[in-house]
């Protein structure tokens, strides 16, 4: 089986279950922000998107940069592969075991119906 | 940017979507454009069940399958060589909704639920699994295809140098 590092997963997975951290990502993703736009963007306070810019930073998927007096936030560099391939496994799994399923199901189907023409005739 | 894959349709098939709800939950959804009965059946039916649960994809043969689909009942997928998975139903509702313990692995195996929603002559299934800690469900194993991926990557890799060699040439 492959090993996936179970902190980072974890840290990953802790910092992605909160919609605000998610929505910073996807901002983040189309373009660097300051931790003041940040903030003025989700409507909360500097100390709050502190926090959330914090834990997105120490699962390693935001890095930030103090230059002057403003700290800019941009996409970390390991971004979400780990965590895609995991999801991306069970995804083919399933998705191949219910595109068989589903054959089953329409041979079912297909079998009423015979068995319900052969009953009205 | 969220924890949640999605297949492509096609025309002929519908979409199967996986996400991670929780640190310790496992969500698989696809509609079925046939009545809940069916899908149930296909699901309950052992020797419908073996047609499906151990595709091409996944690596591993079924040797045998067993199920006594009812509270309380036994199930047990023999694979080679000498992998098993076992465990019990503790829901059993007709058309609607399944519940079993999955035991091989000792007794705090996730446990598993599926439901059946029919909307209209078509055929909600929402799968959950839901693990004792999120390490468990962080390990959790999905056959040959765990090391599928690998493989496939180093294809794809093989095929670009190649596809780079040839427009080269």
């Amino acid at each position: 089986m492959v090993q996936y590092s179970q902190p980072r997963l974890d840290a990953s997975f802790a910092a992605l279950s909160d919609a605000t951290r998610r929505g910073v990502l996807e901002l983040l993703g189309r373009s660097d922000a300051s931790i003041t736009d940040l903030a003025e963007k989700f409507d909360m306070t500097l100390t709050g998107m502190k926090k959330h810019v914090g834990v997105l930073e120490q699962a390693g998927l935001v890095i930030t940069q103090k230059v002057g007096r403003v700290r800019t936030c941009k996409l970390g560099p390991r971004r979400l592969e780990e965590e895609t391939a995991w999801i991306d496994r069970h995804r083919q799994l399933w998705e191949a075991r219910f595109d068989e399923l589903d054959k089953v199901v329409e041979e079912l189907k297909r079998k009423e119906k015979v068995d319900g023409r052969k009953k009205r005739e | 940017m969220d924890a949640r894959r999605e297949s492509e349709p096609t025309p002929m098939t519908n979409r199967t979507t996986v996400e991670r709800k929780s640190e310790r939950e496992l969500v698989v959804t696809r509609t079925f454009n046939s009545p809940a009965r069916l899908v149930f059946e296909a699901w309950t039916r052992p020797e419908l069940f073996k047609r499906w649960w151990v595709p091409k994809s996944m690596g591993m043969t079924l040797l045998s399958y067993e199920a006594d689909v009812r509270v309380g009942g036994r199930y047990r997928l023999v694979f080679d060589p000498g992998v098993e998975f076992f465990g019990r139903y503790i829901e059993v509702t007709p058309h609607s909704r399944l519940v079993w313990t999955n035991e091989e692995g000792g007794e705090d195996g996730q446990v598993t639920t599926v439901t059946f929603e029919e909307k209209a002559g078509k055929t909600l299934l929402v799968m959950r699994e839901l693990y004792p800690t999120k390490e468990a469900l962080d390990a959790a194993g999905t056959g040959a295809a765990d090391a599928m991926g690998e493989t496939f990557a180093q294809l794809d890799e093989l095929l670009v140098t190649l596809g780079a060699n040839m427009e080269r040439s």
